[in-house]
C-alpha cells in the first residue's frame, strides 16, 4: 500500500471521482490555472480542463451559491473554500439555503454539494488564516461535517462526501497536508460519513478527538506507554452526525474520558460529546469529563510564541493525558 | 434508580480523630429514615448514636462491632429506593473485622487520603454489581481514590472470595455480651409488649431497652461501682435571694428573654465555691489526683425517659445572668434532642436541680469522673429561729456525693459552708451582671 501525505490523498480522491463520474467538478479561489494556494487542486485543470476546474471571483457567497444551484440540478460541486476564515460569507448559503432544501422543497430536491474548507493554525496565518469554524456549522441540522485526520480518512471521507446526496462539510487541516503521511490503498474505497475510528485500543483513558490533534495524542499515547498509561484513542472522523455508539463504547473501556480539539472549547463540538458521555454513562465514569481545546480568545496570535501559546501539541495533551490517568 | 450512599463516621468533636463502633441498631435489610440513629460509637469522651444522613436500606455494614476507624470511614452503605438487595446477603455484615481492612487502613493513612472516601459513579456500580465493600479496596489514584481499574483488580484478585470464607467462619462465634443488649441485637426505640399468655389477668410489660437508657445504664453502674460514694447535706436559707430574684425576674424576662431561676444563682455560688475549693473539681486517676483548672458545670436536665448532662462551660467566666441564659439553651436543647457532643463534653462538676421535682433530699450519684455532684432542693418557708426569734424564711437543702478517694468531709464541709456563704450573701444589692 502506498504512503501517501494527507494533501495527496484530497487531491487523489478528487481525481478519482472526477474521472468516475463527469458531473463532478471543483470551484474555487485559484482552484483552476494555480491549482490552489496548497495546490490540492493541481493537475485537475490541466487533466479535466477549465469548465471542470473552475476559477471564480472573491466571492464565497457566490462560490458556494453558485455550487448548490450547480448540485440542485444534479452536478457534484467540489467548493472550495481557500481558507475556513473565508467561509463566514458563505454562512447563509450554507446555513440557511443548502442544509434546508431537502427539507424546505418536501424531499422534492436535495443539495449533492462538498464544501472543502482548510482548517487550523500552526502556519504562522495569524487571524485571517487560522481559524476551526467547526462549531459555527456544527448542530445545524441538514449538514453533514467531516474533518478527517489520516490519509486514508481523507481520500475515502472526501469520496463518500462527494457521493453522498446531502452538502457535506469537508474540514481540512492546512498543517496536516504535509506533516501527516499514512498508508493510502490505490483501490477505490470510501469511508462511511458518521462513523468514528479506534485509533489505538487501551484501558486506562480515553482520548476523543478529530483532524490534527491526533497526532499529537498518538505520539503523547506512546511517550505514556512507556509509563505503563495505557490510551484508547478514537478518532472521531465525523463530527456530524457524531458516531454516538463508537464515543459511548470508547468511553465505557475506560471510565476515563478527555476530549480534544484545538476549536476553541465553549460551545465546540467537545462540548457535545461531553454532554452525550453525561447523558448516558454517568454510572460508568471514573474522573469527570475532561477537555482540552484551543482557548476562548478571539483570535490566533500572529507571533510565534503567541501562536504556540494557543495552540495544541504533544507536551499539553500528554500532560493532561497523564493528568486523568492519576486520577 | 437506586442512591448508593455511603455513611462515614462523622467528628462528632474538634479533637476527636476515631471512634469505636460500639453497637450496631440495624441490620442490612433494614429500614432506615433519614436522622434515624445507625449505629452507636463510642469515643474517648462520650457515647453517641450516628444518625444516618439518608432514608433508605441499610444493604451493608463495613466495620463491624468493636473496630476503632478514623473520622471520615465509611462504615455503611445505605442505598435509597431498596433495590440491588439480591446480592447482598444479611451474613456478609460483619465482615470489616479481618486483616485485610486494617491493612488497608493503615497502608493508605500514611499518605494523602483526601481523595480516599470520594467514589465515581464507575466505582460504585462495579462494586454493587459485585458486592464490594469499598473498604477492602486498595486506591491507587490521585489522593488515595479508588480508581475503577482498582476494583476491577480487586476483583480479578478474588479477594472478595477469601472474605466471605472468613466471615463464614467468624459467623460461627457468639458475640460477647458486654451490657443489657446483645451486641448483635439491634434494639431499638421502646418496643412496648404485652405478655397476654401469662397468667389470667396481669401480664408483663417488656420495654425494650433505648440506646440511650442503656448508656445512662452503663455510667451509673461503672459511677457507682468504682467511685466510693459518701454523702452529707446542708440546709441554706435563701430569704434574700428570693427577693432579689422577684425583684429582677419580670425585668430580666423581658430584657433577656429567658427565666431567671435559682439554680443561675446556685451556679455562680458553687462555681465560686469551687473557686476557692479546686479539689472539689478533680478525677481520681489511681496514682495521682488530676484537678482541673477550667470549671465546667455540667447540668442535669431530666426528660420524661432520660438524664442528660449537658455542659456549661468556663462557668467560673460567667455571671448570672450568662449562667442563666446557657442554662435554658441547654434544657431546651435537651428537651428537644438537639444536644451535641460537644454540649456533653468537659464537664467538671455536676449541679442537679433536684428541686424542680419537689425533691427536699436526694442522693446524688456522681457524674463519673467527677469527684462530687451537688443537688440543688425544694425551697420551703420555715419557721426558723434567729437570735433566739422565731422567723418565716425560705430554707433550702443542699446534698453532696463525694468520691471519698479524693474528698474527705472536713473539706467538703467547708466547700459547702462556702456555698451556702455565697447563696446567703445574695441580697437586694447584688448585681445580677
Amino acid at each position: 500500500m502506498p504512503t501517501m501525505s494527507y494533501i495527496d490523498a484530497i487531491r487523489t480522491a478528487m481525481m478519482e471521482e472526477m474521472d468516475r463520474d463527469e458531473n463532478v467538478f471543483v470551484l474555487g479561489e485559484d482552484v483552476g490555472v494555480k491549482g490552489g494556494v496548497f495546490t490540492t487542486t493541481k493537475g485537475l485543470y490541466e487533466q479535466f480542463g477549465e469548465e471542470r476546474a473552475l476559477d471564480t471571483p472573491l466571492s464565497e457567497s457566490a462560490i458556494v451559491g453558485a455550487a448548490i444551484g450547480a448540485a440542485m440540478y444534479g452536478m457534484r460541486p467540489i467548493a472550495e473554500m481557500q481558507y475556513s476564515d473565508f467561509m463566514f460569507p458563505a454562512t447563509n448559503q450554507i446555513i440557511s439555503e443548502a442544509a434546508k432544501i431537502r427539507y424546505r422543497s418536501n424531499n422534492d430536491w436535495n443539495c449533492p454539494v462538498v464544501i472543502r474548507a482548510p482548517i487550523g493554525g500552526g502556519v504562522f496565518g495569524g487571524l485571517y488564516h487560522s481559524q476551526c469554524p467547526e462549531s459555527v456549522f456544527f448542530g445545524t441540522p441538514g449538514l453533514k461535517i467531516v474533518a478527517p485526520y489520516r490519509p486514508y480518512d481523507a481520500k475515502g471521507l472526501l469520496k463518500a462526501a462527494i457521493r453522498d446526496e446531502d452538502p457535506v462539510l469537508y474540514f481540512e487541516n492546512k498543517k496536516s497536508y504535509r506533516l501527516v503521511s499514512g498508508e493510502v490503498p490505490d483501490e477505490d474505497y470510501i469511508v462511511e460519513i458518521g462513523k468514528a475510528n479506534v485509533l489505538r485500543e487501551g484501558d486506562d483513558i480515553t482520548v476523543i478527538g478529530y483532524s490534527l490533534p491526533l497526532r499529537f495524542i498518538e505520539q503523547a499515547a506512546e511517550e505514556l506507554a512507556e509509563e505503563g498509561i495505557s490510551t484508547h484513542i478514537l478518532d472521531l472522523r465525523t463530527i456530524q452526525p457524531l458516531d454516538k455508539e463508537a464515543i459511548l463504547e470508547a468511553v465505557r473501556r475506560t471510565g476515563k474520558v478527555l476530549i480534544v480539539h484545538e476549536d476553541n472549547k465553549t460551545g465546540g463540538v467537545g462540548a457535545e460529546v461531553a454532554a452525550i458521555i453525561a447523558e448516558e454513562l454517568l454510572f460508568e465514569l471514573d474522573a469527570p469529563i475532561m477537555r482540552l481545546c484551543g482557548p476562548d480568545v478571539p483570535a490566533m496570535p500572529i507571533n510565534p510564541p503567541g501562536e504556540k501559546f494557543f495552540l495544541l501539541n504533544t507536551e499539553k495533551v500528554k500532560a493532561a493525558m497523564k493528568q486523568l490517568a492519576e486520577f | 434508580m437506586s442512591v448508593i450512599t455511603e455513611i462515614t463516621l462523622p467528628q462528632l468533636a474538634e479533637s476527636q480523630v476515631s471512634a469505636t463502633i460500639d453497637r450496631w441498631l440495624k441490620k442490612p435489610g433494614d429500614w432506615v429514615d433519614v436522622y434515624e440513629p445507625i449505629c452507636e460509637v463510642n469515643t474517648d469522651k462520650v457515647n453517641a448514636e450516628i444518625p444516618s444522613t439518608v432514608a433508605g436500606t441499610l444493604t451493608k455494614i463495613l466495620i463491624g462491632t468493636g473496630e476503632d476507624v478514623p473520622v471520615g470511614t465509611a462504615i455503611c452503605i445505605i442505598e435509597s429506593e431498596g433495590s440491588g438487595q439480591e446480592d447482598v446477603a444479611p451474613q456478609e455484615t460483619e465482615e470489616a473485622n479481618h486483616a485485610g481492612t486494617l491493612a488497608t487502613v493503615a497502608a493508605t493513612t500514611g499518605s494523602d487520603v483526601s481523595m480516599r472516601q470520594r467514589y465515581s459513579p464507575a466505582v460504585q456500580t462495579l462494586a454493587a454489581q459485585h458486592g464490594i465493600s469499598l473498604e477492602q479496596v486498595q486506591g491507587t489514584g490521585l489522593g488515595g481514590r479508588i480508581t475503577r481499574k482498582d476494583v476491577l483488580a480487586y476483583v480479578a484478585s478474588g479477594a472478595r472470595e477469601v472474605r466471605q470464607l472468613e466471615k463464614a467462619v467468624e459467623q460461627t462465634s457468639q458475640q460477647v455480651r458486654t451490657t443489657g443488649i446483645h451486641l448483635s441485637e439491634s434494639p431499638k426505640i421502646p418496643n412496648i409488649e404485652i405478655d397476654d399468655s401469662y397468667a389470667a389477668g396481669r401480664g408483663e410489660t417488656y420495654i425494650d431497652v433505648t440506646p440511650i437508657r442503656n448508656t445512662i445504664a452503663r455510667n451509673m453502674r461503672q459511677s457507682v461501682s468504682e467511685i466510693p460514694h459518701a454523702w452529707t447535706m446542708i440546709e441554706v436559707d435563701v430569704t434574700n435571694l428570693v427577693m432579689l430574684r422577684n425583684k429582677y425576674k419580670e425585668e430580666f424576662k423581658k430584657r433577656e428573654g429567658v427565666n431567671l431561676t435559682y439554680l443561675a444563682f446556685l451556679i455562680k455560688s458553687v462555681v465560686n465555691a469551687i473557686r476557692d475549693f479546686p479539689i472539689m473539681n478533680s478525677v481520681w486517676a489511681v496514682d495521682k489526683i488530676i484537678v482541673k483548672r477550667d470549671i465546667n458545670i455540667s447540668l442535669a436536665v431530666g426528660t420524661e425517659d432520660s438524664v442528660m448532662t449537658p455542659v456549661i462551660k468556663n462557668a467560673d467566666l460567667k455571671n448570672v445572668a450568662g449562667i442563666a441564659k446557657e442554662i435554658e439553651e441547654l434544657a431546651l436543647k435537651t428537651r428537644e434532642g438537639k444536644l451535641t457532643l460537644s454540649d456533653m463534653q468537659g464537664g467538671t462538676f455536676t449541679v442537679n436541680n433536684t428541686g424542680s421535682f419537689g425533691s427536699i433530699l436526694s442522693y446524688p450519684i456522681i457524674n463519673y469522673p467527677q469527684a462530687a455532684i451537688l443537688t440543688f432542693e425544694s425551697i420551703v418557708k420555715k419557721p426558723v429561729v434567729i437570735d433566739d426569734m422565731i422567723a418565716v424564711r425560705s430554707m433550702a437543702n443542699i446534698c453532696l456525693s463525694l468520691d471519698h478517694r479524693i474528698l474527705d468531709g472536713v473539706i467538703c464541709g467547708r466547700f459547702l459552708q462556702r456555698v451556702k456563704e455565697n447563696l446567703e450573701a445574695f441580697n437586694l444589692e447584688s448585681s445580677i451582671y
